[in-house]
């Protein structure tokens, strides 16, 4: 088979942030770890939030004074209570107890997340690699193709899938991976293809390795580290967008203690009942800047030539 | 520098058409027959067969994609289920809101953010460059509709500082009605000279365009930050503290000249995303503009109309980007030999 080296010119390339050639910048940034997590304490709180986040997630149960209210529950006698000691973040407009609702909150948004980035990967990696292992007409098709969807903001192309998929938890999953997949093929492309030009990989090809092996052993390992970059990066977005399509009604329906949805149904009694809006929103605040600091730090940490462009 | 733009453009017209051809395939993933919705839920099979027929839904998926093409290029976007118009003049009437939103929130994004991230690539590891750092990565977390809740019930209704929503006081349309020249209500106030209105249509914009600055604010402070240190080590910059040049005048000038580059990048793509955010923050606002007819849209499952905002947007950002290319390209010539 023909390799062609760094394939068609990219006409993203401006933008591209493969790897570049490392510089007398990178070389003192490669202190031990323990140094490193000293010096950067964004990543420590990012990250100890973050465990905070899924422990919450798998204690709910446990940790909400009203594990019923997460579900269908109505207590007409409690409508719209202020936050008070019984009920630490108020109650909503069916009267059902806010923070247990924002507690079983934390389980969906991080399954959404996970689902949306192994779908992303899943169909990503593969189109990624054989882009760049195999460039030629296939690389230009498949780069073309992601352009098309990079053409649009994520949220933009997820709502217009959401809007014609019916409204439910999966259908915001599926509309979401839709639209995240293109930037891991770019991501895994510009590995690959950089990684298949060094001559370590041509003596494999001289020695008679299967193309699969190859890929497998040598190509795909070199790209896990911008590959954890960039999932940890992406999930916050991920629950972004998940929550903005749920606060337009297009994800998960009422009894589901979702919170953009939480926001979205409190929207009607927030001037009067600054509760209702108040923690379910800051309940995605805090959980989408707690991974985007873990993700932030962690490139800091890991691929620190990497430049950020979402 | 000719062949470079014939090259951007065409890529951008191919682009076009494939965005085209992506809400086509979304408008036919609909689950469901749209001519057994269109026909109404006590149709026959002879009328739904027939109202097939009358929607074109019968002839092949080409022929179909080719008159939605002819459709769209002759101006026939569709007609919105929702407004009973033509989609295209929804949004012609719309657009014009929502890019004197975007383009305001732009503006103090780049305000804020640019000096911010100086700051922070000046001092790294600092203090400072820690909050700002911190700062930017909380700008982009930020679940905007629900900021836009929580400005609005502080500002306007605890603290009565900003007006709560709406575009300009309705009062003044009676007493300082508004001649509309360019279709921005602010510029417009400002070149006729209607001072109250524009007083009124300026508070009006401050809280929505706070709100849609966030995001762009967040992303560009961390652009400029990670390019700045990037280009700290070029061996130009290095000569410039060799001649004894101030670190003021070197980050200033030698520096932020070649951090401009990906930041102009990072405008043309934020401004895309802000566009998007509208559609989180204008229902909110009460301002009439394309994220407002978008919510609406979705909100009655508008679908011709969804589709429409949905190509619109992607159409205004791959023109954005290629015009950012070809600014760049004249800027940098390096850039025109990739």
């Amino acid at each position: 088979m023909t390799w062609y080296p760094s394939a068609a010119p990219d006409p993203g390339a401006p933008r591209d942030s493969g790897p570049a050639p490392v510089t007398a910048i990178a070389a003192p940034r490669r202190r031990a770890i323990g140094g490193q997590l000293r010096g950067n304490p964004l990543l420590v709180a990012g990250g100890a939030v973050c465990v905070l986040i899924l422990l919450v997630a798998v204690f709910a149960p446990l940790l909400a004074p009203f594990p019923g209210d997460a579900a269908i529950a109505t207590h007409p006698f409690d409508v719209l209570r202020p936050p008070s000691a019984q009920h630490w973040f108020g109650t909503d407009q069916v009267g059902r107890d806010i923070l247990s609702r924002v507690i079983y909150g934390a389980r969906i948004s991080p399954l959404i997340a996970f689902f949306v980035l192994l779908i992303a990967c899943l169909i990503g990696i593969p189109l990624g690699l054989v882009a760049g292992y195999f460039g030629g007409w296939l690389d230009d098709v498949i780069m073309r193709v992601t352009d098309i969807f990079l053409a649009f903001p994520a949220l933009l192309l997820a709502l217009a899938f959401a809007a014609v998929l019916p409204a439910s938890l999966t259908s915001v999953t599926i509309a979401i991976a839709a639209t995240w997949w293109p930037w891991y093929t770019r991501l895994i492309r510009g590995q690959a293809a950089s990684v298949a030009g060094r001559p370590y990989i041509e003596s494999c090809r001289a020695l008679g390795i299967s193309r699969r092996r190859i890929i497998f052993r040598h190509i795909l390992p070199n790209s896990v580290t911008p590959l954890i970059v960039q999932i940890s990066l992406d999930v916050g977005g991920v629950i972004l967008t998940a929550s903005a399509l749920s606060f337009l009604g297009l994800g998960a329906q009422d009894p589901t203690p979702d919170w953009g949805l939480m926001v979205s149904e409190g929207q009607a009694y927030f001037t009067t009942d600054w509760w209702t809006v108040t923690f379910p929103g800051l309940a995605i605040l805090v959980t989408a800047f707690a991974f985007n600091l873990l993700g932030d730090g962690l490139r800091d940490l890991l691929d620190p030539r990497r430049v950020m462009l979402r | 520098m000719t062949v470079y733009i014939a090259r951007r453009a065409a890529l951008a017209v191919l682009v076009a058409a494939g965005v085209i051809i992506l809400t086509f395939v979304i408008a036919h993933a609909v689950p469901g027959d749209p001519a057994a919705t269109w026909a109404g839920p006590h149709a026959t099979a002879a009328q739904i067969a027939q109202a097939r027929r009358f929607l074109g839904l019968n002839r092949p998926l080409p022929v179909q994609l080719a008159s939605y093409f002819a459709g769209i290029a002759s101006g026939n976007w569709g007609v919105s289920i929702h407004t009973h118009q033509p989609v295209l003049y929804d949004l012609a009437t719309a657009a014009p809101a929502s890019l004197e939103l975007v383009i305001a929130a732009l503006i103090i994004a780049v305000a804020v953010s640019v000096p911010l991230g100086l700051v922070s690539a000046r001092w790294p590891g600092r203090p400072a460059d820690h909050a700002i750092r911190a700062g930017a990565i909380l700008g982009v977390s930020m679940p905007i509709f629900w900021m836009a809740l929580i400005f609005q019930l502080v500002f306007s209704q605890r603290l009565h500082l900003l007006p709560v929503a709406g575009e300009y006081a309705p009062g003044l349309l009676f007493s300082n009605p508004l001649a509309r020249h360019t279709g921005f209500d602010v510029v417009d106030a400002l070149i006729t000279g209607n001072w109250p209105m524009l007083g009124s249509t300026a508070s009006h914009l401050v809280l929505p365009a706070l709100v849609v600055a966030a995001y762009p604010a967040g992303l560009i402070a961390r652009m400029v930050r990670a390019q700045v240190l990037d280009t700290v080590g070029e061996t130009h910059v290095q000569m410039a503290r060799a001649l004894g040049i101030p670190e003021r005048a070197v980050f200033g000038r030698y520096l932020m000249k070649l951090a401009w580059n990906p930041v102009a990048a990072a405008i043309a793509l934020v401004f895309g995303y802000s566009l998007v955010n509208t559609f989180l923050v204008e229902s909110i606002f009460d301002w009439p503009g394309l994220g407002s007819y978008a919510a609406a849209s979705i909100g009655t499952l508008d679908t011709p109309a969804i589709l429409g905002v949905t190509l619109f947007i992607a159409i205004v950002y791959v023109i954005a980007n290629l015009i950012v290319d070809i600014v760049q390209a004249a800027l940098d010539p390096r850039i025109r030999l990739r």
